[in-house]
C-alpha cells in the first residue's frame, strides 16, 4: 500500500467528506429530534429519505429541469413526507406511545417496510438521477482544486438548517414546549399542554427533516430503492456518537462520520466505509454516552 | 406445584408427538415442503437464541444476524476453499461465532440498553463491511454458492434430518440453559439488574456468557443454513436480516420457550408462499406486523397461554365452589 497525499487531493477529500457531511446532519438531526423529544428509534427515518429523493426528483421531471423545478422539488418533496408522516402518525403511532421501546422500534421498522415496498410500486426498482439547475452544476476553482458547486451549496444549506433548527428549538415557544415533554412529558400534561400533539409535532418536523435531507442528497446520487438502508445505520451512529437528541452533537457526529469516510478514501479505498464505523467504535468505547449532552 | 409438573410433562409429551411426525415428513411431503421445513429449522433456532438474550436476558441484542452470518461464513468457507475435513468447517462455524460473540460482547456489555445496541450495530457493520469488501476472500456482494457439503448429509432427505436432529439437539440444551441456575440468573438480571448486583452477581459477566452462547447458536444455525443453501452471501449479515428475527420472535412470543420457532415458521411461510404470490411481500409483513403490535403485543404463543391459564382456572375456581 504506498500512499501518495497530495494536497489538492486531501483539500478536495475533505470538501467531499463535509458535503456528505452535511446530508447526513440534516437526516441525523430530524432522528436525533425524535429521539430526543418521543424517545423512539424511528427505524422508517430512511425510507422517508428515500421518498424524499423520488419525490424531488419526480417533481423537479415534472416542472422541466430548471431552477424553478430544482427549488420546487427541494420544497415540496420534504412537505409530501411530513405529510405521510403525519397520517402514520395520527392513524396509528400516537396510539402506542405507552407501549415498550422495542415495540416502537418493532412498528417503525414495520412502517420502514410498507414504505420501502409502496416506493417500489410507486416508482420501481429503475435507477433515477436528478440534473441540478445550471446554476449549480459544474465547478469552482478554490486552492487549485475544482470543487463542484453542488458541494459549496450543501455547505451553506447544512449550516443554515442547524441554525434554524437550534433557534427553534431554543427561542420558540414550540420547541421549548418539545424540549419539555423530552424531559417530563406527565408534567407537560399536566400545566394543560396537549402533549400528543406535540410529539406529532416532532414527530413531522423530525421526518420533514428526513425528506429534506433526501431531496438535497438526489443530485449527488443515483436514486435507487435500497439507499434507505445504509443511511438509516449510519444516521443512528451519528446521533449515537453526537448524544441523543442534541443537535450539535448530531452536527459533530456527521463531520466525524463523513470527513473519516472521504479520508479513508485516501488512505485505502476499497475499506474506506471501514473508517467511520471504527470512529465509533473508538469513540463509544471511551465515551458511551456520546460526544456531547445527551438530553435523556 | 403439582399443576406445573404437568403442564412441564405435557410440554414434554408434546414436543416429542410433534418431533416423531417430523421424523416421518419426509416420507410422504414433497421435496419442496422438506425444504421449507428444513429452512424453519434453521431459522427457528436462529430466533430461539436471539430470545435467549432478549426474552430471557432483556440484553438488546440488535445485530444478530452478525453471528449467524460468522458461523455460516466460516463453515462455508472451509467447505469451500480448503481441504480441511467438513467435520471441522461445520465445528469451527459455531466456534468463530462464539467468538465474535465474546468480542464483540466484551465492548457491549459495559453499556446498557439502546446503547448497547448501537454499539453492538456499529461493530456487527464493520464485520458485514468485511464481508462485503474483501472481495478475493469472499466475493464480495455475490457471495459463493455451490458450497460443496458432504455426501453424507447432501441431498434433500439427509440434509433435513441432519437439520432437524442439530436444530432439536440445540432446543434441548438451550432449553436446559435456561432452566440451570444460570437461566434463572439471568432472569432476574433482566428483572433487576441493581438488586442482582447488590446480591453479589457478576451482572456484565452473567451478560456477556449469555452473549457468547447466544452467539454460539447462532452459528449453528448459520451453519445449517450453508448445508441447506450451500450458499453464503453478505446479506446474511446484513442488520434488516437482525430485526427480521426480532420479528420472529415478536410473532411468537417473547417470553415463552417455543414462541420464537412459531414465528419462525409463519415468517418463512410467509416469504414463501406471499413472496410467490407477489413480490411485495414485505409490505404483507409490515401490515401483519402493525396488526400484531396493536392486538397481539405477546405474540401468537403468549395469547394462546393466557387464554388457557384464563379457563384453567376458571374451571379450577367451579371446581373449588363445587
Amino acid at each position: 500500500m504506498d500512499v501518495t497525499i497530495t494536497f489538492a487531493g486531501f483539500f478536495s477529500q475533505v470538501l467531499v467528506g463535509l458535503s456528505r457531511a452535511m446530508i447526513l446532519f440534516i437526516v441525523s438531526s430530524g432522528l436525533s429530534f425524535i429521539l430526543g423529544v418521543l424517545r423512539v428509534p424511528n427505524v422508517a427515518h430512511g425510507s422517508l429519505y428515500m421518498i424524499g429523493a423520488f419525490t424531488a426528483h419526480g417533481i423537479a421531471v415534472l416542472l422541466g429541469e430548471g431552477m424553478v423545478g430544482f427549488l420546487a422539488a427541494m420544497i415540496v418533496a420534504p412537505l409530501v413526507v411530513a405529510l405521510i408522516s403525519l397520517i402514520a402518525e395520527r392513524a396509528l403511532f400516537s396510539h402506542l406511545y405507552e407501549r415498550e421501546h422495542l415495540m416502537l422500534l418493532l412498528f417503525t421498522f414495520s412502517l420502514a417496510l410498507i414504505l420501502g415496498d409502496l416506493t417500489k410500486m410507486t416508482w420501481g426498482a429503475d435507477y433515477r438521477s436528478l440534473v441540478a439547475p445550471p446554476v449549480l452544476q459544474g465547478s469552482v476553482s478554490i486552492f487549485d482544486t475544482a470543487v463542484p458547486r453542488y458541494n459549496l451549496f450543501l455547505l451553506v444549506v447544512g449550516p443554515l438548517v442547524a441554525v434554524a433548527l437550534y433557534l427553534f428549538s431554543s427561542k420558540t415557544k414550540i420547541g421549548k414546549i418539545a424540549r419539555a415533554a423530552a424531559v417530563d412529558r406527565e408534567m407537560v400534561g399536566a400545566i394543560g399542554i396537549n402533549v400528543s400533539w406535540v410529539f406529532a409535532f416532532a414527530f413531522v418536523l423530525g421526518c420533514f427533516l428526513a425528506g429534506l435531507g433526501g431531496a438535497l442528497v438526489a443530485p449527488t446520487v443515483s436514486i435507487t430503492l435500497g439507499m434507505d438502508h445504509t443511511v438509516i445505520i449510519e444516521a443512528f451512529l451519528i446521533v449515537i456518537i453526537g448524544g441523543l437528541g442534541n443537535i450539535w452533537g448530531a452536527m459533530v457526529g456527521s463531520l466525524i462520520f463523513g470527513v473519516s469516510q472521504s479520508l479513508g478514501v485516501l488512505l485505502w479505498p476499497q475499506f474506506a466505509i471501514v473508517f467511520p464505523y471504527l470512529a465509533v467504535v473508538v469513540i463509544l468505547t471511551l465515551k458511551p454516552t456520546g460526544l456531547l449532552k445527551s438530553v435523556w | 406445584m403439582e399443576k406445573k409438573l404437568n403442564f412441564a410433562r405435557s410440554g414434554f409429551l408434546w414436543s416429542a408427538m410433534l418431533f416423531l411426525v417430523l421424523l416421518l415428513v419426509p416420507f410422504f411431503a414433497a421435496r419442496f415442503y422438506v425444504y421449507i421445513l428444513g429452512l424453519i429449522f434453521a431459522r427457528a433456532l436462529l430466533a430461539m437464541s436471539l430470545n435467549l438474550l432478549v426474552g430471557h436476558g432483556g440484553i438488546y441484542q440488535f445485530h444478530h444476524a452478525v453471528f449467524y452470518g460468522v458461523g455460516a461464513y466460516t463453515a462455508g468457507l472451509i467447505l469451500a476453499k480448503t481441504p480441511l475435513p467438513a467435520g471441522m468447517a461445520l465445528l469451527a462455524g459455531p466456534l468463530m461465532a462464539a467468538v465474535a460473540g465474546l468480542i464483540i460482547g466484551l465492548f457491549c456489555v459495559r453499556l446498557n440498553k439502546l446503547y448497547f445496541g448501537m454499539l453492538q450495530i456499529s461493530l456487527g457493520s464493520l464485520v458485514w463491511i468485511i464481508a462485503l469488501r474483501w472481495y478475493s476472500l469472499t466475493a464480495g456482494d455475490d457471495g459463493i454458492h455451490g458450497i460443496p457439503v458432504p455426501d453424507v448429509i447432501s441431498g434433500a432427505t439427509p440434509t433435513y434430518y441432519f437439520l432437524l436432529f442439530v436444530a432439536a439437539a440445540c432446543l434441548v440444551v438451550m432449553y436446559l440453559i435456561l432452566k440451570s441456575p444460570f437461566g434463572v440468573t439471568l432472569r432476574a438480571i433482566r428483572d433487576n439488574p441493581q438488586r442482582c448486583e447488590a446480591v453479589g452477581i457478576n451482572v456484565r459477566r452473567h451478560q456477556l456468557l449469555a452473549i457468547v452462547i447466544a452467539s454460539f447458536f447462532a452459528g449453528v444455525a448459520g451453519v445449517l443454513y450453508v448445508v441447506l443453501e450451500g450458499s453464503i452471501f453478505p446479506d446474511m449479515l446484513f442488520w434488516v436480516l437482525s430485526l427480521e428475527i426480532f420479528i420472529m420472535c415478536l410473532l411468537g412470543g417473547w417470553f415463552t420457550f417455543f414462541g420464537p420457532v412459531v414465528g419462525a415458521a409463519i415468517m418463512v411461510f410467509l416469504q414463501t408462499f406471499v413472496g410467490s404470490y407477489t413480490e411485495y411481500w414485505t409490505f404483507v409483513l409490515g401490515i401483519v406486523l402493525i396488526l400484531l403490535i396493536f392486538f397481539l403485543p405477546e405474540g401468537i404463543m403468549g395469547i394462546n397461554f393466557r387464554e388457557w391459564a384464563r379457563i384453567r382456572s376458571r374451571r379450577a375456581s367451579a371446581q373449588a365452589a363445587d
